[in-house]
């Protein structure tokens, strides 16, 4: 009786199994962290745009899977109007949001659920603005749009029109960017008046291509492909982010097939990776850029001749090699070579000791000075190691007489001060929100900048500027081209950083895994993955 | 609590019983002595007392210097460079002469921590014991909270506070180390406070100060001399944690934890960075384990056989 | 008796107020702001941060903060997490079940194998097997736990493959949260191999615990099995020619055990402790990481909240210890 059960059993198992096809394919990501929450709107970090925006929303537009290319998601397709101020977008149909345990969409995505998800953001007397308590919309602000918007509005149910208060060129790839994700209006309404609003943040209801069955903090996150994904459901079916946050530990776990692929591996790793049959380690260049900054304010950076003695002074080859492991690029410009419009005819500085010196005499300091380096205290994708890197370039200044004393404070309080200016030399970088080159050059060397302290260098020049702002106007991208490429020539000849390093991103993965593409932005993509 | 270690013994001499005087001393140390254990972690202490003090003339290369041709050598052994006995680290600096520096750093930074603690906690405990009362309750219930912290969340937070340095992190934990000491001391005063010897001092009109310092403390030394050998010990580990957590000293100072962390990612690639440092925080801290131990052992007279 | 008892808990209170005074004041004259260090290199406009710090309560006196904070405590209201906006309470609850576990599978292990080893060694005392064991325990006891613990996910996870690297659960397992309890709840789901799978994650977290509280308890059962074994009443034991298990089991060990049940009570604190370094290094989600993280997040309500919280369980803990004891060994009760 017993041996009848399991054999009828067994049956069952098999049949139920050959009809799904295959057994059910789970994915496993080692992730470094928790999320803050799994609205995206509200966050910075890349570690919850992971776990929220990349899995579980869609975008009007999105950046291609792998690339900074901005292509259609739910908008089909966009017009921009001749004096660039007015952006209408035709919304895609049949697109269909997740089922969840309260709640059951009644219809399909439309113009509602946009003007909901970015009317929320934008009007200050919108009802969802303040649902969410202490929490704001620290990109929507951040990225100034609650000025650049003037106004959205709804002009049938599948066309929506964005009027704007400046041309501002990067407008569309912000639109691609994770705060500007889509949930549900139609959830939200049925939300409040079931007097739970603030559940649209706390368990939102997307279009993407995962959606979230388990969150255990610190733990782990389990997600299920969209069955009805409008763009079709995802090639696995279980996809589980593992919460790992030593990456020596994320490294043992893929060796030991814990999981598929991880973030963010040891630079001291990779070799090994590379030599391991089981797992296959891909690299792109990130979209980040590692520099000193000179406070141009101070004496003696206030010199261009110093501030170009110091460059020349600096070994960056030997950064490379012992900070990044090889696993980063000598920068030469304020941008990264990944983004369009970077000037690749521009000469870095010649590690030349003697020229150094010599500029470092035509200044007036045959003997040097002293001066103080800042490095931070924590990890960031442009920069592994900032203390250690400040140690290389402590002792490549003192070669030329430059006694320089390394400076490090908490994090906060390092990036509170450096924006108010206590520094002489600092180092820093940046990320890219969202491959424009304004990204990098006015947010960081702008005089807007300068003044409100991103601008760690304080540099105000107004030739660069200029070129900026008029960068700023024009939607042409081959115009825009040319005012950026300029840029930089006049960035070089001011040197008000030492460009370090652009940071190589390596995400060693599992043989089994099937077409995984790096994300430049740092983030990490599972639809479209699949295994063997 | 703890007797006055005998002055006197009894000597077997053929049937009868004579007392011969022994210096206590001469008897602690043939205690002492009889524990291998002890002796063994007393040679080490002062060998790597030793290789502190004259650290300079025994590295083979400079603590700082970085041979950027010879990043991440292994151990000769292991078909290394023979210039670099235990290898380089991921700069080109040779691991032996950073341990060798790191040695200086964790025994004087871990006696600072003993003696800061213990001359602090002595004295806040002989007032709780002497005078009782009010001023008694209060610093016990201060003692009481911050036992009631994990104490390397305390230390962790106090250095968060002062910002991370090697002399902080040692600010630190002796803080946290505060209330053994308090309690030890107290705990002894009570013991001697009434004792005839402290009341006619108190008679023949010693004062206060007389009393505490003169007449009590020498009487309460030895559990504490045995807290402050295990002090070290347990110093030497919260530094390398806190320097494991990147709150300690700061880079490049060669502190054995601070290695250890910058050691971490080469986990898999170069087993002898993370290695030896490790190990050598494990030996020196047994060692003053042992010695903690024999010396408590020889000055417990309830141990005694 | 009830006079004691009345003292002890008199003790305690006290004590609570002086750890809600330490760690609010202690946490928020640790430089730096949440703020900041959440929006890093992007920063935000001076208006805006001065907006939020009105949200959060952050720009009243401190004093005041401090009223709030103390009145919320005895409504049972710790404030909200600045990271998650979730309220403290409900996230130390979600993750303290993972250092419950942990701890109590480290303790187990430490009581089970120290205490006999303590009886062998105080019984076979000056013996090879005593030197080597309290040799083991004391290189155990002097064990940089951090240290040990990569030591152990290099040999036994990844060049031998035994044990699983990190975490609670294997993630080919989907085990619904009940009770938090890994073992409890993975043996109330359908997924068959699940309560292995978490037997086998806590294994190499469990030892590199265990180690301190291991070395401490066999030697403490040793040195009190020695000092009674030296009692009067034991040597006449002995001399009226008992069995020399009874001896050892039952006069010797009973009072013997007193001291090192006490012992077990105060390694509360060191578990915890302990557990911070623990649970960083096998992602292990439980309190410890939690409070580390969010102290280097300024994480103000997450830090006052969660401190307490553990503070008031090392004092429960010790209070209950205090207690026993005195019930145990009346003399106690009238120091």
């Amino acid at each position: 009786m017993k041996r009848l059960f399991s054999i009828v059993l067994l049956a069952a198992f098999t049949m139920i199994s050959g009809a799904a096809g295959v057994f059910a394919k789970t994915y496993v990501f080692c992730s470094e962290g928790s999320p803050e929450g799994f609205s995206p709107a509200f966050y910075t970090a890349g570690t919850t745009f992971d776990a929220s925006s990349r899995t579980m929303f869609n975008r009007l537009v999105e950046f291609e899977r792998g690339s900074t290319k901005i292509v259609p998601a739910l908008a089909e397709s966009w017009d921009v109007s001749s004096d660039s101020l007015s952006y209408t977008f035709h919304l895609r149909k049949g697109v269909k949001f997740h089922t969840t345990k309260n709640f059951t969409p009644s219809r399909d995505f439309n113009a509602d659920d946009v003007v909901f998800s970015m009317g929320r953001q934008h009007d200050k007397n919108h009802p969802f603005h303040k649902v969410a308590g202490g929490l704001a919309y620290e990109y929507f602000n951040g990225m100034d749009m609650g000025t650049i918007i003037k106004s959205i509005s709804k002009v049938d149910d599948y066309t929506v029109r964005f009027t704007l208060s400046k041309p501002e060129a990067p407008f569309i790839a912000n639109m691609a960017m994770d705060f500007a994700s889509i949930s549900s209006a139609e959830y939200a309404d049925k939300m409040k008046a079931a007097g739970t609003p603030e559940k649209v943040d706390l368990e939102p209801v997307a279009t993407g291509p995962f959606q979230l069955v388990q969150y255990q903090k610190d733990a782990v996150i389990r997600y299920k492909a969209h069955p009805d994904y409008w763009a079709g459901k995802a090639k696995i079916d279980t996809l589980v982010f593992s919460i790992t946050p030593d990456s020596s530990v994320r490294f043992a776990k893929l060796k030991a097939g814990e999981c598929h692929s991880m973030p963010y591996p040891n630079p001291a790793d990779l070799d090994l990776m590379r030599n391991d049959p089981n797992i296959t380690l891909m690299s792109k260049e990130g979209l980040n850029v590692g520099y000193l900054a000179y406070n141009t304010t101070k004496k003696p950076f206030d010199d261009r001749r110093v501030r170009k003695a110091l460059n020349m002074a600096m070994d960056k080859q030997a950064i490379i090699n012992s900070i990044f492991q090889n696993a980063g690029k000598v920068a030469k410009n304020p941008i990264p070579p990944t983004i369009w419009s970077y000037n690749d005819a521009i000469q870095d500085d010649e590690h030349d000791i003697d020229a150094a010196k010599k500029l470092l005499a035509d200044a007036g300091f045959p003997n040097g000075f002293e001066t103080d380096i800042w490095a931070m205290p924590v990890q960031r994708p442009y920069n592994p190691n900032a203390k250690r890197m400040a140690e290389i370039i402590q002792a490549d200044w003192a070669k030329v007489g430059v006694k320089a004393k390394i400076v490090s404070f908490e994090w906060g309080e390092y990036l509170k001060r450096s924006r108010k200016g206590d520094h002489q030399t600092v180092l820093l970088g940046w990320t890219g929100d969202n491959g424009d080159p304004d990204n990098f050059l006015y947010v960081l060397l702008g005089c807007a900048a300068a003044d409100n302290g991103t601008n760690r260098a304080r540099w105000c020049n107004k030739e660069f500027d200029d070129l900026l702002l008029k960068a700023k106007e024009t939607s042409d991208v081959a115009a825009r081209t040319k005012l950026y490429e300029q840029a930089q020539v006049v960035f070089k000849r001011e040197a008000p950083w030492a460009t370090i390093a652009h940071s190589v991103v390596n995400e060693p993965v599992r043989k089994e895994v099937v077409d995984y593409r790096i994300d430049p932005f740092g983030g990490h993509v599972f639809y479209g993955v699949d295994l063997k | 609590m703890s007797e006055n270690p005998a002055s006197a013994a009894p000597v077997e001499k053929l049937g009868q019983t004579e007392f011969v005087y022994i210096h206590p001393f001469w008897e602690f140390w043939n205690y002492f002595r009889s524990s291998k254990g002890a002796l063994a972690g007393l040679v080490f202490i002062f060998a790597a007392i030793l290789v502190a003090v004259f650290a300079p003339f025994i590295v083979p290369h400079h603590p700082f210097e970085q041979y950027r041709d010879a990043l991440l050598v292994p151990p000769v052994w292991e078909s290394g460079n023979s210039s670099f006995i235990l290898g380089t680290d991921d700069l080109g600096r040779d691991i032996l002469s950073r341990i060798i520096y790191g040695t200086r750093i964790s025994l004087s930074i871990s006696l600072m921590v003993v003696i800061l603690s213990l001359a602090t906690g002595v004295v806040i405990g002989l007032i709780a014991g002497y005078f009782r009362g009010m001023i008694e309750m209060l610093i016990m219930r201060l003692m009481d909270i911050m036992l009631a912290l994990p104490s390397l969340l305390l230390a962790i937070a106090i250095v968060a506070v002062l910002g991370p340095s090697l002399v902080n992190a040692a600010l630190a934990i002796s803080i946290v180390s505060l209330p053994h000491y308090v309690r030890l001391t107290r705990a002894a005063t009570i013991g001697e406070v009434n004792r005839d010897y402290v009341i006619s001092s108190r008679v023949s009109g010693a004062g206060v100060f007389r009393i505490m310092f003169i007449t009590i403390l020498p009487n309460c030394w030895a559990p504490l001399i045995v807290q402050s050998t295990l002090g070290i010990s347990n110093a030497i580990l919260d530094l390398a944690a806190l320097g494991f957590l990147g709150l300690g000293a700061q880079p490049p100072t060669p502190e054995w934890g601070t290695m250890l962390s910058n050691a971490l990612q080469f986990l898999q690639r170069a087993w002898w960075v993370v290695t030896f440092p490790g190990l050598i925080i494990l030996l020196s801290v047994l060692a003053f384990n042992l010695m903690g131990d024999g010396l408590r052992d020889a000055l417990d007279p309830k141990l005694k056989k | 008796m009830l006079i004691f008892l009345l003292k002890r808990v008199g003790v305690v209170i006290p004590t609570f107020f002086g750890v809600t005074i330490l760690t609010f004041f202690l946490i928020h004259i640790i430089p730096g702001d949440p703020i900041l260090i959440r929006t890093g290199e992007r920063g935000l406009s001076d208006e805006r941060y001065a907006e939020m710090r009105a949200e959060m309560g952050l720009d009243k006196p401190l004093w005041k903060q401090y009223v709030t904070y103390i009145t919320g405590v005895f409504s049972g209201d710790l404030g909200k997490s600045i990271t998650t906006q979730v309220p403290v309470i409900d996230e130390f609850f979600t993750l303290f079940p993972a250092t419950i576990e942990l701890s109590v599978c480290a303790s187990i292990l430490a009581v089970s194998i120290g205490i006999p080893l303590g009886i062998l060694t105080a019984v076979r005392r000056g013996s090879f097997f005593d030197y080597s064991v309290m040799t083991v325990s004391l290189t155990g006891y002097s064990m940089p736990i951090f240290w040990a613990a990569i030591m152990l996910i290099l040999v036994f996870s990844v060049n031998l493959g035994w044990t699983p690297v990190a975490g609670r659960m294997s993630a080919m397992y989907w085990v619904e949260r009940v009770t938090g309890f890994m073992i409890i709840d993975s043996f109330l789901s359908e997924e068959k191999g699940a309560v292995l799978s978490a037997l086998r994650h806590l294994i190499l977290p469990s030892i590199a615990l265990a180690t301190i509280p291991l070395a401490i308890v066999s030697r403490m059962t040793r040195s009190a099995m020695l000092e009674v074994l030296n009692e009067e009443y034991i040597r006449t034991a002995k001399a009226k020619g008992l069995s020399p298990f009874k001896v050892i089991f039952v006069h010797t060990l009973r009072n013997a055990l007193i001291p090192v049940i006490t012992v077990i009570g105060l390694q509360v604190g060191t578990l915890l402790s302990g557990a911070i370094l623990t649970e960083t290094i096998f992602a292990w989600p439980g309190i410890g990481k939690w409070m580390v993280d969010s102290i280097s997040r300024r994480d103000y309500f997450a830090v006052q909240g969660g401190i307490l919280m553990v503070a008031t369980i090392v004092i429960m803990v010790n209070l209950l210890v205090d207690i026993l004891y005195g019930v145990i060994n009346p003399r106690i009760r009238h120091r």
